[in-house]
């Protein structure tokens, strides 16, 4: 799924996300249950160059994954892929080729907690 | 002025209730970003319809919004903000230093010469300021002692129980260099410069839980009121003692006076009369409800001291609300209204001054805080 964005010249993979229900709210996106958001993102495939390109696409995200400033991700909201928990990988690691490819998306999930 | 528009901060959302000037029949409108905390919305007096909210979740932080019409649609605005400088340490509830971190807005000030132009009391502590209508915010450093000459003994500033809050902001309508401040728990602070400059102003108050019951800076206070008429003179509910100031805050004197509990959160002044005051008295620090089940407002037309029971139309048996501290406000119309809101979800109106009570809604989430535009 990647694609040659020629002003850059570096490739590009069609990154796929799944928010959490407030924030798809807050973006405008489709509140239906796991509705995802496409993103073009640039190689090497890591969660903090998906949040750069979310981030870009919908500037009312900045802020609510992770904090500025510091960039750390915000403790009540976790990052799955492939089913394994990258909530504490760094976040330029380079995620598995099935998210970086599209064929799984990136899950950002909200902690089960609060009133 | 023909009406009146109740903005109303939820634990769950925003609400906007809005009435003609008899105040009788109500319009619902929300809830608008359901699911979040807004702990304060308030609207510009120089243009009604400017509407400023700010909304936050343990989940996702701050995010900021704005309505240009009314409150009728909302569009988000800008939610960075990042303390000046090298934030440094407060005291943290053991005492040991603890780095500055943002976590919410509490309060949200309109200047009362330009539209554009908002405050912000922050958690932890701070003033920020927008001058181009939310978009971007800066911090008034000056408070958290970065100005030349200020010592607000930041340093020793504590967090009361909700987190160490800047939840009062008032500004001087005769003179906009003037503003006063309020943290929980450090205490009150004045600057006459337009923000650069601050000092305590907490002579007179008297907080037992301190190691120092008479300290420049701890105290807990929990809201304070001016009436703009009356620029000089300020009313105080203290985490204990109904406090009042003639002179801008310089010496304060305990006004309680009667009161069956000198414990709130919530104080206001009368639109018309300057002397009259409201506070809504709960039991104890240790018990956040109403004395006896009954909830009722109290009110002095004498500045403070002696005060009457306004119970008409209010719970008389098995209320066990709380009136948070931004969650009491009144209106311009000629016969004041006084409104307020409690954790149960009702919003309370009185059309008469406080003599007699009605629940404009019954059931909303717990409410953080109670705004009033007269239209």
């Amino acid at each position: 799924m990647g694609t040659v964005n020629s002003e850059q010249g570096t490739e590009t993979r069609l990154v796929r996300v799944v928010l959490p229900y407030h924030l798809r709210v807050l973006a405008g996106l489709s509140t239906e249950a796991g509705s995802e958001v496409a993103l073009e993102v640039a190689r090497p495939v890591t969660i903090e160059r998906v949040l750069d390109a979310l981030e870009a696409k919908h500037s009312v995200l900045g802020g609510t994954i992770r904090e500025y400033g510091t960039g750390k991700r915000r403790a009540f909201l976790r990052f799955f892929a492939c089913g394994e928990d990258w909530s504490h990988e760094a976040m330029d690691k380079e995620l598995p080729e099935a998210v970086a490819g599209g064929a799984e998306p990136l899950l950002v999930v909200g902690a089960i907690a609060g009133g | 002025m023909s009406g009146v528009r109740v903005l109303v901060g939820t634990k769950k959302g925003a609400f906007v209730l809005e009435s003609d000037g008899k105040r009788a029949a109500w319009e619902v409108k929300g809830p608008f970003f359901a699911g979040w905390e807004i702990y304060h919305v308030k609207g510009s007096p120089v243009n009604p319809d400017r509407i400023y909210a700010s909304q936050s979740s343990g989940w996702s932080g701050q995010v900021m919004q704005r309505s240009d019409d009314g409150g009728k649609t909302w569009a988000v605005v800008g939610n960075k903000f990042a303390y000046d400088g090298v934030p440094g340490t407060h005291q943290w509830y053991d005492g040991t230093p603890h780095p500055w971190e943002f976590k919410r807005v509490w309060h949200l000030e309109p200047s009362l010469t330009d539209a554009e132009t908002v405050f912000a009391g922050v958690e932890d502590a701070a003033l920020f300021k927008s001058t181009d209508g939310g978009a971007t915010w800066a911090e008034l450093s000056g408070l958290r002692g970065h100005g030349v000459g200020t010592d607000t003994l930041a340093p020793q500033w504590q967090p009361g129980a909700g987190g160490m809050c800047l939840h009062t902001i008032i500004l001087d309508p005769s003179n906009e260099e003037r503003m006063y401040i309020a943290i929980s728990a450090a205490g009150a602070f004045r600057t006459d410069d337009g923000g650069k400059n601050w000092k305590p102003i907490n002579k007179g108050l008297v907080s037992d839980f301190m190691p120092n019951p008479t300290g420049e800076v701890g105290h807990c206070v929990h809201h304070v009121a001016m009436h703009p008429a009356r620029p000089e003179t300020l009313f105080m509910q203290k985490h204990w003692h109904v406090m009042r100031s003639d002179n801008a805050g310089d010496e304060w004197k305990k006004v309680s006076g009667n009161l069956p509990t000198d414990f709130g959160f919530v104080i206001d002044i009368h639109a018309h009369e300057p002397e009259t005051i409201f506070v809504a008295p709960i039991k104890s620090d240790a018990e956040h409800f109403p004395l006896d089940g009954r909830l009722r407002v109290y009110r002095s037309k004498t500045g403070g001291n002696e005060w009457e029971e306004l119970s008409k139309g209010l719970p008389e048996k098995d209320c066990y609300v709380n009136v948070l501290r931004d969650a009491m406000s009144v209106d311009r119309l000629d016969e004041c209204g006084v409104y307020f809101g409690t954790t149960g979800g009702q919003v309370y109106a009185s059309a008469d001054g406080g003599e007699s009570w009605n629940a404009i809604v019954h059931d909303l989430p717990a409410v953080l805080s109670v705004e009033v535009q007269t239209l």
